[in-house]
Protein backbone atom coordinates (compact mmCIF):
# COMPACT_ATOMS: atom_id res chain seq x y z
CA UNK A 1 0.00 0.00 0.00
CA UNK A 2 2.85 2.37 0.79
CA UNK A 3 4.53 1.50 -2.48
CA UNK A 4 1.28 2.27 -4.28
CA UNK A 5 1.11 5.63 -2.52
CA UNK A 6 4.73 6.46 -3.33
CA UNK A 7 4.36 5.43 -6.97
CA UNK A 8 1.21 7.50 -7.16
CA UNK A 9 3.08 10.59 -5.96
CA UNK A 10 5.52 10.19 -8.84
CA UNK A 11 2.72 9.60 -11.33
CA UNK A 12 0.81 12.63 -10.07
CA UNK A 13 4.00 14.68 -10.23
CA UNK A 14 4.47 13.70 -13.87
CA UNK A 15 0.92 14.82 -14.61
CA UNK A 16 0.91 17.97 -12.57
CA UNK A 17 3.81 20.38 -12.04
CA UNK A 18 2.34 21.53 -8.73
CA UNK A 19 3.11 18.22 -7.03
CA UNK A 20 6.21 18.03 -4.84
CA UNK A 21 7.35 15.28 -2.49
CA UNK A 22 8.85 15.81 0.96
CA UNK A 23 10.20 12.94 3.02
CA UNK A 24 11.62 12.99 6.50
CA UNK A 25 14.82 10.93 6.37
CA UNK A 26 13.03 7.98 4.79
CA UNK A 27 14.54 4.67 3.78
CA UNK A 28 17.34 4.70 1.26
CA UNK A 29 16.07 4.54 -2.31
CA UNK A 30 12.64 6.02 -1.62
CA UNK A 31 11.24 7.42 -4.86
CA UNK A 32 14.64 7.27 -6.56
CA UNK A 33 13.00 7.46 -9.96
CA UNK A 34 11.28 10.73 -9.06
CA UNK A 35 14.46 12.09 -7.55
CA UNK A 36 16.28 11.32 -10.78
CA UNK A 37 13.65 12.62 -13.16
CA UNK A 38 12.55 15.72 -11.25
CA UNK A 39 15.12 16.46 -8.53
CA UNK A 40 13.78 19.98 -8.05
CA UNK A 41 10.47 18.59 -6.78
CA UNK A 42 11.92 15.84 -4.59
CA UNK A 43 12.90 16.89 -1.07
CA UNK A 44 14.46 14.50 1.42
CA UNK A 45 14.60 16.58 4.57
CA UNK A 46 15.98 15.74 7.97
CA UNK A 47 14.33 14.23 11.01
CA UNK A 48 12.48 17.49 11.51
CA UNK A 49 8.80 16.82 11.07
CA UNK A 50 7.60 20.07 12.63
CA UNK A 51 9.75 22.05 10.21
CA UNK A 52 8.65 19.97 7.25
CA UNK A 53 4.99 20.79 7.85
CA UNK A 54 5.80 24.51 7.87
CA UNK A 55 7.96 24.19 4.78
CA UNK A 56 5.15 22.38 3.00
CA UNK A 57 2.79 25.16 4.05
CA UNK A 58 5.11 27.76 2.52
CA UNK A 59 5.19 25.80 -0.73
CA UNK A 60 1.42 25.29 -0.73
CA UNK A 61 0.83 29.01 -0.13
CA UNK A 62 2.49 29.52 -3.49
CA UNK A 63 0.64 27.02 -5.62
CA UNK A 64 2.35 23.71 -4.87
CA UNK A 65 0.72 20.50 -3.65
CA UNK A 66 3.21 18.91 -1.27
CA UNK A 67 2.94 15.21 -0.45
CA UNK A 68 4.72 14.46 2.82
CA UNK A 69 5.61 10.96 3.91
CA UNK A 70 6.89 9.71 7.22
CA UNK A 71 5.81 7.46 10.07
CA UNK A 72 2.27 8.16 11.29
CA UNK A 73 3.12 8.74 14.95
CA UNK A 74 5.80 11.30 14.15
CA UNK A 75 3.58 12.98 11.62
CA UNK A 76 0.72 13.42 14.07
CA UNK A 77 1.92 13.51 17.66
CA UNK A 78 5.05 15.52 17.03
CA UNK A 79 3.70 18.25 14.80
CA UNK A 80 0.10 18.58 15.86
CA UNK A 81 0.43 22.36 16.24
CA UNK A 82 2.04 22.76 12.83
CA UNK A 83 -0.73 20.69 11.26
CA UNK A 84 -3.40 22.70 13.08
CA UNK A 85 -2.02 26.14 12.33
CA UNK A 86 0.19 25.92 9.27
CA UNK A 87 -2.11 23.57 7.36
CA UNK A 88 -5.66 23.62 8.75
CA UNK A 89 -5.92 27.27 9.73
CA UNK A 90 -4.44 28.30 6.37
CA UNK A 91 -6.56 25.66 4.56
CA UNK A 92 -3.64 24.48 2.45
CA UNK A 93 -3.58 21.46 0.11
CA UNK A 94 -0.82 19.51 1.83
CA UNK A 95 -1.10 15.72 1.84
CA UNK A 96 0.16 13.73 4.81
CA UNK A 97 1.00 10.16 3.83
CA UNK A 98 1.27 8.38 7.16
CA UNK A 99 3.20 5.13 7.14
CA UNK A 100 2.26 2.52 9.70
CA UNK A 101 -1.24 3.66 10.54
CA UNK A 102 -2.64 1.63 13.42
CA UNK A 103 -0.51 -1.17 14.85
CA UNK A 104 1.52 -1.99 11.74
CA UNK A 105 4.70 -1.27 13.66
CA UNK A 106 3.74 -3.56 16.55
CA UNK A 107 7.24 -5.04 16.85
CA UNK A 108 8.69 -1.54 17.23
CA UNK A 109 6.63 -0.73 20.29
CA UNK A 110 4.36 2.10 21.42
CA UNK A 111 6.47 4.95 20.02
CA UNK A 112 5.67 3.69 16.54
CA UNK A 113 2.09 2.50 16.86
CA UNK A 114 -0.43 5.04 15.62
CA UNK A 115 -3.36 4.20 17.84
CA UNK A 116 -4.36 7.86 18.24
CA UNK A 117 -3.59 9.49 14.88
CA UNK A 118 -7.20 9.71 13.74
CA UNK A 119 -8.29 11.06 17.11
CA UNK A 120 -5.60 13.72 17.17
CA UNK A 121 -6.41 14.95 13.70
CA UNK A 122 -10.18 14.50 13.84
CA UNK A 123 -10.37 17.35 16.33
CA UNK A 124 -8.74 19.80 13.93
CA UNK A 125 -11.09 21.99 11.88
CA UNK A 126 -10.64 21.60 8.14
CA UNK A 127 -8.77 18.30 8.26
CA UNK A 128 -9.69 15.40 5.99
CA UNK A 129 -8.79 11.87 7.09
CA UNK A 130 -8.81 8.91 4.71
CA UNK A 131 -7.99 5.31 5.62
CA UNK A 132 -8.05 3.16 2.46
CA UNK A 133 -8.81 -0.55 2.75
CA UNK A 134 -6.17 -1.84 0.36
CA UNK A 135 -3.64 -0.92 -2.29
CA UNK A 136 -6.27 -0.52 -5.02
CA UNK A 137 -8.22 1.92 -2.91
CA UNK A 138 -4.99 3.69 -2.04
CA UNK A 139 -4.50 4.32 -5.74
CA UNK A 140 -8.01 5.78 -5.99
CA UNK A 141 -7.41 7.83 -2.86
CA UNK A 142 -4.19 9.26 -4.21
CA UNK A 143 -5.83 10.22 -7.50
CA UNK A 144 -8.62 11.92 -5.57
CA UNK A 145 -6.21 13.93 -3.43
CA UNK A 146 -4.73 15.85 -6.33
CA UNK A 147 -7.39 18.51 -6.58
CA UNK A 148 -9.03 18.05 -3.20
CA UNK A 149 -9.17 21.29 -1.19
CA UNK A 150 -7.41 21.63 2.16
CA UNK A 151 -5.11 19.27 4.03
CA UNK A 152 -5.60 15.50 3.70
CA UNK A 153 -4.24 12.80 6.00
CA UNK A 154 -3.90 9.39 4.34
CA UNK A 155 -3.43 6.41 6.62
CA UNK A 156 -1.15 3.82 5.07
CA UNK A 157 -1.43 0.20 6.21
CA UNK A 158 1.11 -2.57 6.31
CA UNK A 159 1.03 -3.61 2.68
CA UNK A 160 0.03 -6.89 1.08
CA UNK A 161 -3.43 -6.43 2.54
CA UNK A 162 -6.19 -8.39 0.77
CA UNK A 163 -7.93 -6.43 -1.97
CA UNK A 164 -11.54 -5.95 -0.93
CA UNK A 165 -12.33 -2.67 -2.68
CA UNK A 166 -13.95 -2.86 -6.09
CA UNK A 167 -13.59 -0.44 -9.00
CA UNK A 168 -17.32 -0.56 -9.76
CA UNK A 169 -18.00 1.09 -6.40
CA UNK A 170 -16.14 4.17 -7.52
CA UNK A 171 -14.35 6.39 -5.05
CA UNK A 172 -14.96 9.84 -3.77
CA UNK A 173 -13.35 11.34 -0.68
CA UNK A 174 -16.10 11.72 1.90
CA UNK A 175 -18.49 9.14 0.44
CA UNK A 176 -18.62 5.81 2.27
CA UNK A 177 -19.19 2.58 0.35
CA UNK A 178 -21.75 -0.13 1.14
CA UNK A 179 -19.74 -3.30 0.51
CA UNK A 180 -22.43 -5.57 1.87
CA UNK A 181 -26.05 -4.60 2.32
CA UNK A 182 -27.12 -4.26 5.95
CA UNK A 183 -29.27 -6.97 7.49
CA UNK A 184 -29.75 -7.62 11.18
CA UNK A 185 -26.40 -6.02 11.83
CA UNK A 186 -24.37 -3.28 10.16
CA UNK A 187 -20.61 -3.24 10.63
CA UNK A 188 -19.07 0.15 10.00
CA UNK A 189 -15.33 -0.01 9.44
CA UNK A 190 -12.43 1.82 7.90
CA UNK A 191 -8.92 1.07 6.68
CA UNK A 192 -7.77 -2.53 6.60
CA UNK A 193 -10.33 -3.46 9.25
CA UNK A 194 -12.88 -3.47 6.45
CA UNK A 195 -11.40 -6.74 5.14
CA UNK A 196 -11.78 -8.22 8.60
CA UNK A 197 -15.29 -6.83 8.86
CA UNK A 198 -16.23 -8.47 5.55
CA UNK A 199 -14.78 -11.76 6.74
CA UNK A 200 -16.69 -11.44 10.01
CA UNK A 201 -19.89 -10.70 8.07
CA UNK A 202 -19.43 -13.92 6.09
CA UNK A 203 -18.87 -15.91 9.27
CA UNK A 204 -21.93 -14.28 10.85
CA UNK A 205 -23.98 -15.32 7.82
CA UNK A 206 -22.96 -18.91 8.43
CA UNK A 207 -24.29 -18.46 11.95
CA UNK A 208 -27.60 -17.13 10.70
CA UNK A 209 -26.95 -13.45 11.34
CA UNK A 210 -27.14 -11.18 8.31
CA UNK A 211 -24.54 -8.48 8.61
CA UNK A 212 -23.78 -5.65 6.23
CA UNK A 213 -20.56 -3.72 5.90
CA UNK A 214 -20.25 0.03 5.38
CA UNK A 215 -16.69 0.99 4.49
CA UNK A 216 -16.03 4.48 5.79
CA UNK A 217 -12.69 5.24 4.13
CA UNK A 218 -13.14 8.92 4.95
CA UNK A 219 -13.43 9.38 8.70
CA UNK A 220 -13.48 13.13 8.40
CA UNK A 221 -15.52 14.73 7.02
CA UNK A 222 -17.94 11.98 7.98
CA UNK A 223 -20.89 11.43 5.66
CA UNK A 224 -23.50 11.77 8.36
CA UNK A 225 -26.47 11.41 6.02
CA UNK A 226 -25.16 8.17 4.55
CA UNK A 227 -24.66 6.68 8.00
CA UNK A 228 -28.12 7.74 9.16
CA UNK A 229 -29.62 6.30 5.97
CA UNK A 230 -27.88 2.92 6.17
CA UNK A 231 -28.34 2.67 9.94
CA UNK A 232 -32.15 2.57 9.56
CA UNK A 233 -32.22 -1.10 8.55
CA UNK A 234 -30.17 -3.05 11.11
CA UNK A 235 -31.04 -3.65 14.74
CA UNK A 236 -27.43 -3.46 15.85
CA UNK A 237 -24.67 -1.13 14.73
CA UNK A 238 -21.04 -2.15 15.15
CA UNK A 239 -17.93 -0.08 14.53
CA UNK A 240 -14.60 -1.76 13.97
CA UNK A 241 -11.38 0.22 13.94
CA UNK A 242 -7.64 -0.23 14.28
CA UNK A 243 -7.48 2.74 16.61
CA UNK A 244 -8.02 3.56 20.24
CA UNK A 245 -11.68 3.63 21.18
CA UNK A 246 -11.13 7.28 22.06
CA UNK A 247 -12.07 9.69 19.28
CA UNK A 248 -11.76 7.41 16.28
CA UNK A 249 -14.35 6.04 13.87
CA UNK A 250 -16.45 4.54 16.67
CA UNK A 251 -16.61 7.85 18.48
CA UNK A 252 -17.50 9.65 15.27
CA UNK A 253 -20.34 7.21 14.56
CA UNK A 254 -21.52 7.46 18.18
CA UNK A 255 -21.78 11.22 17.72
CA UNK A 256 -23.99 10.69 14.69
CA UNK A 257 -26.15 8.16 16.53
CA UNK A 258 -26.71 10.59 19.39
CA UNK A 259 -26.92 13.81 17.41
CA UNK A 260 -29.38 12.36 14.88
CA UNK A 261 -31.41 10.39 17.38
CA UNK A 262 -30.85 7.13 15.50
CA UNK A 263 -31.72 5.14 18.65
CA UNK A 264 -29.94 1.93 17.71
CA UNK A 265 -27.62 -0.01 19.98
CA UNK A 266 -23.99 0.57 19.02
CA UNK A 267 -21.14 -1.83 19.74
CA UNK A 268 -17.77 -0.16 19.39
CA UNK A 269 -14.82 -2.47 18.78
CA UNK A 270 -11.31 -1.08 18.69
CA UNK A 271 -8.03 -0.87 20.54
CA UNK A 272 -8.02 -0.18 24.27
CA UNK A 273 -7.12 3.27 25.58
CA UNK A 274 -3.62 2.06 26.43
CA UNK A 275 -0.10 1.88 25.03
CA UNK A 276 0.79 -1.60 23.86
CA UNK A 277 4.17 -3.21 24.49
CA UNK A 278 3.06 -6.60 23.25
CA UNK A 279 5.36 -6.45 20.19
CA UNK A 280 4.85 -9.39 17.82
CA UNK A 281 2.86 -8.66 14.66
CA UNK A 282 -0.03 -6.41 13.71
CA UNK A 283 -2.32 -9.43 14.00
CA UNK A 284 -0.93 -10.25 17.45
CA UNK A 285 -1.94 -6.81 18.71
CA UNK A 286 -5.30 -7.01 16.95
CA UNK A 287 -5.87 -10.44 18.48
CA UNK A 288 -5.06 -9.10 21.94
CA UNK A 289 -7.71 -6.46 21.37
CA UNK A 290 -10.24 -8.97 20.03
CA UNK A 291 -10.19 -7.51 16.53
CA UNK A 292 -9.53 -10.54 14.32
CA UNK A 293 -12.53 -11.70 12.31
CA UNK A 294 -13.54 -14.70 14.46
CA UNK A 295 -13.27 -12.54 17.57
CA UNK A 296 -15.39 -9.84 15.96
CA UNK A 297 -17.99 -12.53 15.32
CA UNK A 298 -17.97 -13.60 18.98
CA UNK A 299 -18.35 -10.02 20.20
CA UNK A 300 -21.11 -9.28 17.71
CA UNK A 301 -23.02 -12.49 18.51
CA UNK A 302 -22.81 -11.67 22.20
CA UNK A 303 -24.15 -8.19 21.50
CA UNK A 304 -26.91 -9.59 19.27
CA UNK A 305 -28.02 -11.72 22.19
CA UNK A 306 -27.61 -8.91 24.72
CA UNK A 307 -29.63 -6.33 22.85
CA UNK A 308 -32.17 -8.88 21.63
CA UNK A 309 -31.77 -8.46 17.88
CA UNK A 310 -34.82 -10.13 16.27
CA UNK A 311 -33.33 -12.78 13.96
CA UNK B 1 24.67 48.11 18.80
CA UNK B 2 22.56 48.66 21.86
CA UNK B 3 19.38 49.90 20.27
CA UNK B 4 19.88 53.44 21.56
CA UNK B 5 19.31 55.30 18.31
CA UNK B 6 17.06 58.35 18.62
CA UNK B 7 13.62 58.17 17.07
CA UNK B 8 12.56 60.58 14.34
CA UNK B 9 9.08 61.94 13.64
CA UNK B 10 8.00 59.00 11.48
CA UNK B 11 9.05 56.49 14.13
CA UNK B 12 7.12 58.47 16.74
CA UNK B 13 4.07 58.69 14.45
CA UNK B 14 4.04 54.93 13.86
CA UNK B 15 4.18 54.44 17.62
CA UNK B 16 1.18 56.71 18.05
CA UNK B 17 -0.71 54.38 15.71
CA UNK B 18 0.23 51.49 18.00
CA UNK B 19 -1.00 53.45 21.03
CA UNK B 20 -4.25 54.26 19.21
CA UNK B 21 -4.70 50.53 18.58
CA UNK B 22 -3.90 49.68 22.19
CA UNK B 23 -6.48 52.17 23.37
CA UNK B 24 -9.06 51.16 20.79
CA UNK B 25 -8.78 47.49 21.54
CA UNK B 26 -8.13 48.06 25.23
CA UNK B 27 -5.32 45.55 25.19
CA UNK B 28 -2.27 44.29 23.34
CA UNK B 29 1.35 43.32 23.32
CA UNK B 30 3.09 46.62 23.95
CA UNK B 31 6.80 46.04 24.36
CA UNK B 32 7.11 43.49 21.57
CA UNK B 33 5.46 45.84 19.09
CA UNK B 34 7.49 48.89 20.02
CA UNK B 35 10.82 47.12 19.60
CA UNK B 36 9.83 46.15 16.07
CA UNK B 37 8.79 49.48 14.62
CA UNK B 38 12.01 50.49 12.89
CA UNK B 39 12.64 47.01 11.50
CA UNK B 40 9.20 46.97 9.87
CA UNK B 41 9.35 50.63 8.91
CA UNK B 42 12.55 50.21 6.94
CA UNK B 43 11.30 46.99 5.38
CA UNK B 44 8.02 48.52 4.20
CA UNK B 45 9.40 52.00 3.37
CA UNK B 46 12.62 51.01 1.67
CA UNK B 47 13.03 47.31 1.03
CA UNK B 48 9.92 45.27 0.31
CA UNK B 49 8.47 45.23 -3.18
CA UNK B 50 4.78 44.96 -2.33
CA UNK B 51 1.53 46.35 -3.70
CA UNK B 52 -0.98 47.45 -1.06
CA UNK B 53 -3.76 47.41 -3.67
CA UNK B 54 -2.81 43.90 -4.78
CA UNK B 55 -1.63 42.08 -1.66
CA UNK B 56 -1.56 38.70 -3.44
CA UNK B 57 0.67 39.89 -6.29
CA UNK B 58 2.73 36.74 -7.00
CA UNK B 59 6.04 38.55 -7.48
CA UNK B 60 5.88 40.45 -4.20
CA UNK B 61 8.49 40.17 -1.48
CA UNK B 62 7.18 38.31 1.54
CA UNK B 63 7.46 39.51 5.12
CA UNK B 64 6.39 36.91 7.67
CA UNK B 65 6.03 38.17 11.21
CA UNK B 66 6.86 34.94 12.97
CA UNK B 67 6.74 36.66 16.37
CA UNK B 68 3.05 37.24 15.80
CA UNK B 69 2.54 38.92 19.16
CA UNK B 70 4.31 41.97 17.72
CA UNK B 71 1.37 42.41 15.33
CA UNK B 72 0.41 45.92 16.41
CA UNK B 73 3.60 47.18 14.77
CA UNK B 74 2.80 45.22 11.61
CA UNK B 75 -0.78 46.50 11.62
CA UNK B 76 0.49 50.08 11.99
CA UNK B 77 2.75 49.70 8.96
CA UNK B 78 0.16 47.89 6.84
CA UNK B 79 -2.46 50.53 7.67
CA UNK B 80 0.00 53.31 6.97
CA UNK B 81 0.81 51.76 3.60
CA UNK B 82 -2.86 51.43 2.70
CA UNK B 83 -3.38 47.67 2.92
CA UNK B 84 -6.46 48.45 5.01
CA UNK B 85 -8.00 51.60 6.51
CA UNK B 86 -6.20 53.11 9.51
CA UNK B 87 -9.51 53.07 11.39
CA UNK B 88 -9.29 49.29 11.61
CA UNK B 89 -6.52 49.76 14.18
CA UNK B 90 -9.03 51.23 16.62
CA UNK B 91 -11.12 48.06 16.59
CA UNK B 92 -8.34 45.52 17.02
CA UNK B 93 -9.36 42.58 19.19
CA UNK B 94 -13.02 43.65 19.24
CA UNK B 95 -15.67 41.12 18.23
CA UNK B 96 -15.94 40.98 14.47
CA UNK B 97 -12.87 43.16 13.88
CA UNK B 98 -10.50 42.67 10.95
CA UNK B 99 -7.49 42.66 13.26
CA UNK B 100 -6.95 40.31 16.16
CA UNK B 101 -4.35 39.88 18.86
CA UNK B 102 -2.22 37.87 16.48
CA UNK B 103 -1.93 38.34 12.73
CA UNK B 104 -3.94 36.15 10.38
CA UNK B 105 -3.42 35.49 6.73
CA UNK B 106 -6.88 36.74 5.75
CA UNK B 107 -5.77 40.28 6.64
CA UNK B 108 -4.53 42.13 3.53
CA UNK B 109 -0.72 42.19 3.66
CA UNK B 110 -0.34 39.49 6.31
CA UNK B 111 1.52 36.55 4.77
CA UNK B 112 0.93 33.90 7.42
CA UNK B 113 -1.15 33.37 10.52
CA UNK B 114 1.26 33.35 13.42
CA UNK B 115 1.02 33.61 17.17
CA UNK B 116 2.21 30.17 18.13
CA UNK B 117 5.96 30.64 18.02
CA UNK B 118 8.48 28.76 15.93
CA UNK B 119 6.44 28.47 12.74
CA UNK B 120 7.49 31.40 10.58
CA UNK B 121 10.98 30.38 9.58
CA UNK B 122 9.82 26.97 8.31
CA UNK B 123 7.07 28.64 6.32
CA UNK B 124 9.68 31.10 5.06
CA UNK B 125 11.88 28.21 3.92
CA UNK B 126 8.96 26.76 1.96
CA UNK B 127 8.09 30.12 0.41
CA UNK B 128 11.73 30.78 -0.50
CA UNK B 129 11.99 27.38 -2.19
CA UNK B 130 8.73 28.06 -4.04
CA UNK B 131 10.05 31.42 -5.26
CA UNK B 132 13.21 29.78 -6.52
CA UNK B 133 11.29 26.96 -8.24
CA UNK B 134 9.08 29.53 -9.95
CA UNK B 135 12.04 31.64 -11.00
CA UNK B 136 10.77 34.67 -9.11
CA UNK B 137 13.07 37.31 -7.69
CA UNK B 138 10.88 37.70 -4.63
CA UNK B 139 12.68 37.77 -1.32
CA UNK B 140 11.42 36.32 1.93
CA UNK B 141 11.89 37.95 5.32
CA UNK B 142 10.99 36.21 8.54
CA UNK B 143 11.01 38.25 11.73
CA UNK B 144 11.69 36.27 14.88
CA UNK B 145 11.63 37.17 18.55
CA UNK B 146 14.19 36.31 21.21
CA UNK B 147 11.89 34.05 23.16
CA UNK B 148 10.82 32.42 19.92
CA UNK B 149 14.38 31.23 19.39
CA UNK B 150 13.80 28.86 22.34
CA UNK B 151 11.63 26.78 19.99
CA UNK B 152 13.49 23.84 18.49
CA UNK B 153 11.56 24.14 15.23
CA UNK B 154 13.36 27.44 14.52
CA UNK B 155 16.65 25.58 14.41
CA UNK B 156 15.21 22.76 12.32
CA UNK B 157 14.21 25.44 9.84
CA UNK B 158 17.63 27.11 10.08
CA UNK B 159 19.34 23.83 9.18
CA UNK B 160 17.06 23.43 6.18
CA UNK B 161 17.52 27.04 5.02
CA UNK B 162 21.24 26.45 4.98
CA UNK B 163 20.97 23.05 3.28
CA UNK B 164 18.96 24.59 0.47
CA UNK B 165 21.26 27.61 0.19
CA UNK B 166 18.33 30.00 0.39
CA UNK B 167 20.00 33.31 -0.31
CA UNK B 168 16.52 34.75 -0.93
CA UNK B 169 15.61 34.17 2.73
CA UNK B 170 16.51 36.50 5.57
CA UNK B 171 15.84 35.86 9.24
CA UNK B 172 15.63 39.07 11.24
CA UNK B 173 15.81 38.71 15.01
CA UNK B 174 14.15 41.44 17.04
CA UNK B 175 16.81 41.04 19.71
CA UNK B 176 15.39 43.00 22.63
CA UNK B 177 16.83 40.55 25.17
CA UNK B 178 13.58 40.19 27.05
CA UNK B 179 10.98 37.50 26.87
CA UNK B 180 7.68 37.25 28.68
CA UNK B 181 8.95 36.34 32.13
CA UNK B 182 12.15 38.32 32.14
CA UNK B 183 15.56 38.57 30.53
CA UNK B 184 16.63 35.89 28.08
CA UNK B 185 19.76 35.43 30.18
CA UNK B 186 17.52 34.43 33.07
CA UNK B 187 15.01 32.33 31.15
CA UNK B 188 17.10 30.71 28.43
CA UNK B 189 20.38 32.30 27.36
CA UNK B 190 20.99 32.63 23.60
CA UNK B 191 24.58 33.84 23.66
CA UNK B 192 26.47 33.81 21.38
CA UNK B 193 23.54 34.36 19.05
CA UNK B 194 25.55 35.49 16.05
CA UNK B 195 27.81 32.45 16.33
CA UNK B 196 24.77 30.19 16.58
CA UNK B 197 23.32 31.48 13.31
CA UNK B 198 26.75 31.29 11.69
CA UNK B 199 27.13 27.72 12.87
CA UNK B 200 23.73 26.92 11.35
CA UNK B 201 24.92 28.19 7.97
CA UNK B 202 23.71 31.78 7.87
CA UNK B 203 25.63 34.84 6.85
CA UNK B 204 25.10 37.17 9.80
CA UNK B 205 25.10 40.92 10.40
CA UNK B 206 24.27 42.80 13.56
CA UNK B 207 22.65 46.21 13.59
CA UNK B 208 21.06 48.73 15.90
CA UNK B 209 17.41 47.84 15.33
CA UNK B 210 16.23 51.39 15.98
CA UNK B 211 18.78 53.08 13.71
CA UNK B 212 16.86 53.61 10.50
CA UNK B 213 19.94 54.51 8.49
CA UNK B 214 21.89 51.50 9.72
CA UNK B 215 18.96 49.18 9.04
CA UNK B 216 18.63 50.58 5.51
CA UNK B 217 22.26 50.09 4.66
CA UNK B 218 22.34 46.61 6.17
CA UNK B 219 19.22 45.49 4.32
CA UNK B 220 20.60 46.97 1.07
CA UNK B 221 23.54 44.60 1.33
CA UNK B 222 21.32 41.53 1.08
CA UNK B 223 22.05 38.82 0.31
CA UNK B 224 25.16 38.89 2.44
CA UNK B 225 26.35 35.75 0.68
CA UNK B 226 25.08 34.59 -2.70
CA UNK B 227 24.80 30.98 -1.56
CA UNK B 228 23.61 31.28 2.01
CA UNK B 229 20.55 32.49 3.88
CA UNK B 230 21.08 35.74 5.76
CA UNK B 231 20.43 36.58 9.39
CA UNK B 232 20.20 40.06 10.83
CA UNK B 233 20.40 40.39 14.58
CA UNK B 234 18.68 43.69 15.23
CA UNK B 235 19.54 44.96 18.70
CA UNK B 236 16.44 46.57 20.04
CA UNK B 237 14.82 47.76 23.24
CA UNK B 238 11.55 46.26 24.32
CA UNK B 239 9.03 49.07 24.74
CA UNK B 240 11.26 51.46 22.79
CA UNK B 241 10.04 55.04 22.89
CA UNK B 242 8.05 54.82 26.12
CA UNK B 243 10.61 55.56 28.80
CA UNK B 244 8.76 53.82 31.61
CA UNK B 245 8.08 50.71 29.53
CA UNK B 246 11.55 50.30 28.08
CA UNK B 247 13.18 47.12 29.27
CA UNK B 248 10.33 46.32 31.65
CA UNK B 249 8.87 42.83 31.11
CA UNK B 250 5.65 44.00 32.79
CA UNK B 251 4.94 45.83 29.52
CA UNK B 252 5.21 42.68 27.41
CA UNK B 253 1.44 42.43 27.28
CA UNK B 254 -1.42 44.37 28.79
CA UNK B 255 -4.78 42.63 28.96
CA UNK B 256 -6.42 45.87 30.08
CA UNK B 257 -5.32 49.23 28.84
CA UNK B 258 -7.56 52.21 29.49
CA UNK B 259 -7.66 55.71 28.05
CA UNK B 260 -5.65 57.21 30.91
CA UNK B 261 -2.81 54.76 30.31
CA UNK B 262 -2.97 55.40 26.59
CA UNK B 263 -2.65 59.13 27.31
CA UNK B 264 0.37 58.43 29.48
CA UNK B 265 1.92 56.52 26.61
CA UNK B 266 1.18 59.43 24.24
CA UNK B 267 2.74 61.94 26.65
CA UNK B 268 5.82 59.76 26.87
CA UNK B 269 6.06 59.75 23.07
CA UNK B 270 5.77 63.56 22.99
CA UNK B 271 8.81 63.86 25.19
CA UNK B 272 11.18 61.69 23.20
Amino acid sequence: MRQTAMNAVFELAKRDPRVVFIGSDLGSGTLDAMKKEMPERFFMEGVSEAHIIGMAAGLAMNGYIPYINTIATFLTRRCLEQIAIDLCLHDLPVRLLASGGGVVYAPLGPTHMAIDDVGLLRTLPGMTIVAPSDADEMQRTMNATLNFPGPVYVRIAKGGDPIVSRPENGFEIGRPIVLREPGDVLIISSGVMTARALHAAELLGERGVEAGVLHVHTIKPLDVEAIVRVARVPSLLVTVEEHSLVNGLGSAVAEVIVDRNVMKPLLRLGLPDAFSSLYGSQDDVLRAAGLLAPQLVDSILAAVERVGVPL
Amino acid sequence: MTGTAALDDRSVYLRTLVVDALEGGGRGHVGAALSLIEILRVLYDDVLDVRPGEPGWPDRDRCILSKGHGCLALYALLADKGFFPVDELLRQCKAGALLGGHPEAHIPGVEASTGALGHGLSIGVGVAIAMRLQGRKSRVFTILGDGELDEGSVWEAALAASKHGLSNLTAIVDHNKLQSYGSIDEVLPLRPLDKKFEAFGFSVRQVDGHDVGALRSTLRELPFDAKMPSAIIAHTVKGKGIHFAEGDPAWHHKAKLDQATADELRRALEHI
